[in-house]
């Protein structure tokens, strides 16, 4: 085997700066629990929680999966088209938000059988 | 003239890209291929869960102690199992197989104990009364809002779906690794990095289980019924 194919199989990154990405993750994660227990609301609550989720996720797979020190092309066959595809499962919201205003405008309302007619 | 001989002639050749475009083999290209649509699984039960959630009084229910407190130490034995997992895939890159054998084992480790903590918080919710589609009764007066809405049974469904197909990848995760302790000697390095891609997607999944599943369910009091 030549000098070059045993370059490539050198896994780049120190234990060091893995324990340093640990470290952060841990952290992250005790912020989301302490979040957990902070009066806020659901909406800014959930753009929070999945603000910290991603910089976590982007971690794992930069670092721990290595997807850093890969090439730029498998970076870029990878990710947009994944980011893309979940985002377009947002199309599904505006559909999940009408129902639950068809329900509760039915309790608010509840059908009522219609008076009968008065005979003269 | 052979296929090589005229690939050489091909405008394309001078992208030196060669036969290796991504510069990784053909398994690892492979396991990333699948790491997406398994993402594409894990992101459509959680968009599923958000459109229940969002089109229905949803239950709160999780208490700091047990649900949180489980959730939250799981959380840690699978980043420190990530931890371990990259120590013995370095291991394995400078040839030092056991090593690698030994990061692996306390990787399978955390992995089991993960699994062993959350069949007891199941099994706490079990014994609660809470089942795919039935809530436990006592949620039901909770979280019933002032003018009468019940909160949605499919709680338990999405909770069930959503946790128990993780913890079905943990517990592949940990035969798979298994295996490749048991084999280390025999295997190339790119075998093992594999392995420990498909260790750290597990990890990453639960990285957006825990905030949307436990997190924003935490009982903190105020039974607004949303």
């Amino acid at each position: 085997m030549s000098e070059h194919a045993h370059a490539d199989e050198h896994f780049a990154g120190t234990n060091k700066l893995f324990i340093s990405i640990w470290v952060w993750l841990v952290v992250l994660t005790l912020i989301e629990i302490f979040l957990a227990y902070k009066p806020m609301p659901i909406h800014l609550m959930l753009i929070v929680l999945l603000g910290l989720s991603i910089i976590k996720a982007a971690l794992i797979v930069a670092y721990f999966m290595h997807l850093k020190f890969e090439r730029l092309s498998l970076i870029l066959t990878i990710i947009p088209a994944l980011v893309v595809c979940i985002m377009l499962l947002s199309v599904f919201f505006p559909d999940s938000f009408r129902s639950a205003g068809l329900r509760y405008k039915f309790q608010e309302q509840p059908p009522v059988a219609p008076a009968p007619l008065e005979e003269p | 003239m052979s296929t090589e001989a005229r690939a050489a002639t091909f405008p394309a050749v001078d992208w030196e890209g060669g036969t290796l475009p991504y510069r990784v083999g053909h398994r690892k290209l492979g396991m990333w291929l699948f790491i997406v649509s398994d993402s594409l699984t894990f992101s459509a039960l959680l968009f599923g869960y958000s459109y229940l959630r969002a089109s229905n009084v949803w239950p709160t229910p999780f208490p700091f102690w047990p649900s949180i407190v489980f959730s939250s130490v799981m959380t840690f034995c699978l980043l420190s199992s990530s931890l371990t997992m990259v120590f013995g895939v370095s291991a394995s890159s400078k040839g030092d197989k056991a090593k690698a054998r030994k990061w692996i084992l306390a990787t399978i480790f955390f992995g089991v104990a993960f699994i062993v903590l959350h069949l007891i918080e199941w099994n706490h919710l079990l014994h609660e009364g809470l089942r795919p589609f039935y809530l436990p009764e006592h949620w039901v007066k909770v979280f019933t809002t002032t003018d009468g809405v019940p909160p949605s049974p499919l709680f338990g469904a999405t909770f069930f779906a959503i946790t128990g197909l993780h913890m079905f990848h943990v517990a592949t995760g940990a035969v798979y690794l298994a295996v490749v302790a048991a084999r280390v000697n025999k295997l190339k390095h790119e075998d093992v990095e594999i392995s420990g891609l498909y260790w750290h997607f597990v990890d990453l999944v639960w990285m957006f289980v825990f905030p949307l599943i436990y997190i924003m369910s935490v009982d903190v009091g105020h039974h607004t019924g949303l």
